[in-house]
């Protein structure tokens, strides 16, 4: 057991530097370089190498990925120069509302997903499993915007009940009626596209599960087919659930940059697109950052849940 | 550790079924590729699926012939006309036709996924044979890139991307393959590692075969059906990307177009009730999508001889 956490535990320290490695590169592939993108194109020779001197672009490269580096394990996560104000405090205000938004669609989103994928399991082949199947396929193929856009439509614009963009005050107003339901549309927006994800692969847990030989030691020895099925079959088919939740961490956040955008919801994805188009680069990269290292951690939970969990998987590890 | 990859039976089934691919479908050689197309058609969903890609292709790239209108100029007197005579689709916010639109919107975004997904397949299925061929510090140093660049959520990444570069239709289709090849590299390289102690990979090494040869001739090959499924699922996560990348403002530029760019152009109106500038763009992406993946599902179960006798 510890041989395995160890192990892993190096992994995501190796992908963690990686990142970094690959973040700051991306700094420097900008076109012009960072003093062109910071200073613009008016900016002279002159300027443009009293900047790269005063911030160190004129070290070596390896030079500045270790000041880089010492500046990231400082908590400097770089500067906005155009919105003035620290990435690390410009995350500070929208991250945990990114959290609350992406915590309560995946909630919601597990509370109707496993049920679903049970049923499908348990009726497969029937109606109900073929009508949910496609429900789930059309709804993954949507584009999430579009799914965001057509909520909108409906809810807030035809049957005027919610209100079409999400909520613009701090954290401590959420449980302000108004703020709450303005909550609503992101969240189902958000959780429609994850029910999709998560009931087919609950279905298919499940089946592969229900064909498993303890189930009909179990069913041979009486216990009834409700007792087989959420006693037996449902614990062990939601055990692969937690790994998926790890593993869909970088797609929970890409749909939560578009939500964002479409509901106008301050988040860090809003932040992040702000960002992207007036070529905020010190942001761009702080906040990717942070959600790679939040994609290397969830999965570095989900695995050593799943070994607790899971004994075999640290035998054959 | 990762969620189960889809095993291509093949070799279980039949180690020297012949491998031949021709436009991107197989042609059934042996006993194995006969099972697999039967095992396809049998599926109706998939089947359906075929037939929607078809007529999808018929209608973006043979439909401008049929429906001639100008899609250059703009038509200042018919701005967000509805649906009626002359425009069955309505027109969009610049006056030109929905109709004509989504048929050239939608080339762009068939070219861009088909191209991204061969490139990113192609890259990927080298990359993961060749670290899991090679094996030792030069398989962890490829693979852990491939970690690093699986940490950063792909949307993220490709914004950065975008908004490093001028977007274009080949910017675009690189921008994409680039973060979409990782898991095509991960998925060969779980393969390959499998496939690399094979006897006839030993054959090859004791007949004078090089490393390179063994890759290309005879593990790739033996991971077709990987591949193609992978590949399959690619097409529809680019259209999907393209899609979300124009919605995010960093599509192709005007007078060129593609699917999500009309939608996003759309989007303004939402209120006005302009329907018919959010429902067709949305429909075709959506009916595309979906064919692709019922195609790619098909074709896993195709090759998947576990899963053949339900």
């Amino acid at each position: 057991m510890t041989g395995f956490l160890v192990r892993r535990l190096g992994q995501s320290v190796i992908v963690v530097v990686g990142v970094t490695i690959i973040t700051f590169l991306l700094t420097r592939l900008l076109p012009g370089g960072v003093a062109r993108a910071i200073l613009g194109s008016r900016a002279s020779p002159v300027e443009i190498a009293q900047f790269n001197h005063d911030n160190g672009l004129d070290l070596a490269i390896w030079q500045q990925y270790l000041v880089y580096i010492n500046q990231l394990v400082h908590g400097n996560l770089g500067f906005s120069y155009r919105l003035n104000e620290s990435v690390a405090g410009l995350l500070s205000d929208h991250l945990p509302k990114t959290i609350i938004l992406l915590g309560i669609s995946t909630l919601v989103a597990l509370a109707i997903a496993v049920p679903l994928g049970v049923m499908q399991a348990v009726r497969r082949n029937k109606i109900e499993d073929y009508s949910l199947t496609t429900l789930t396929f059309v709804l993954y193929s949507m584009p999430p915007f579009w799914i965001a856009l057509i909520l909108i439509k409906w809810f807030a614009i035809n049957l005027n009940m919610l209100p079409p963009q999400g909520p613009q005050g701090p954290i401590s107003t959420y449980l302000d009626p108004v703020e709450a339901s303005a909550l609503v549309l992101p969240v189902m927006a958000l959780a429609l596209v994850t029910i999709a994800l998560f009931s087919r692969y609950m279905r298919s847990s499940m089946l592969d599960n229900l064909v498993q030989d303890y189930v009909r030691t179990a069913r041979a020895k009486g216990v009834s087919t409700a007792g087989v099925l959420y006693k037996h079959v449902l614990r062990n088919a939601l055990i692969p659930i937690v790994t998926l939740l790890g593993l869909s961490l970088p797609g929970i956040f890409g749909g939560a940059l578009i939500t964002e955008a479409v509901f106008n919801y301050p988040g860090m994805g809003l932040l992040f697109w702000d960002s992207a188009q007036t070529r905020d680069y010190p942001v761009l990269l702080g906040v990717t950052i942070v959600v790679a290292l939040a994609t290397v951690v969830g999965n570095l939970l989900a695995d050593f849940f799943y070994a607790v969990v899971d004994p075999r998987v640290r035998i054959t590890e | 550790m990762s969620v189960r990859a889809p095993v291509s039976g093949l070799d279980t089934l039949h180690p020297h079924a012949p491998v031949q691919v021709e436009g991107g479908e197989a042609r059934i050689g042996g006993s194995a590729w006969k099972l697999a197309a039967y095992v396809f058609l049998e599926n109706r969903l998939a089947v359906a699926g075929l037939v929607v890609v078809v007529v999808m292709f018929l209608f973006c790239f043979a439909g401008p012939l049929v429906w001639r209108v100008d899609l250059v100029h703009t038509d200042i007197a018919n701005l967000t006309q509805p649906p009626g005579s002359g425009h069955p689709l309505g027109t969009d916010i610049v006056g030109k036709d929905v109709l004509g639109q989504l048929m050239v919107g939608g080339q762009t975004s068939l070219e861009i996924g088909i191209t991204a997904a061969i490139l990113a397949t192609t890259f990927g299925v080298l990359w993961g044979a060749i670290a899991g061929f090679a094996g030792g510090w030069l398989d962890g140093l490829m693979m852990r890139i491939v970690d690093s660049l699986l940490a950063i959520p792909t949307l993220f990444l490709l914004l950065v991307l975008a908004a490093m570069f001028v977007t274009s239709v080949p910017m675009l289709i690189v921008i994409v393959a680039l973060v979409a090849w990782l898991v095509p590299a991960r998925l060969i390289r779980g393969e390959t590692l499998s496939l690399r102690t094979r006897e006839y990979v030993d054959a090859v090494r004791v007949m004078g075969g090089s490393g390179a040869r063994i890759v290309l001739r005879h593990i790739i090959p033996n991971t077709i059906g990987t591949i193609m499924v992978n590949a399959t699922f690619q097409v529809a996560d680019a259209i999907l990307l393209v899609a979300a990348l124009s919605y995010l403002g960093l599509g192709v530029p005007p007078p060129a177009t593609n699917w999500g760019d009309m939608l996003s152009d759309g989007v303004a109106y939402t209120y006005a009730g302009y329907w018919w500038l959010i429902y067709p763009a949305g429909i075709a992406i959506v009916v595309t999508v979906v064919a692709f993946n019922l195609i790619g599902d098909a074709m896993r179960d195709a090759f998947e001889v576990r899963l053949q006798k339900r």
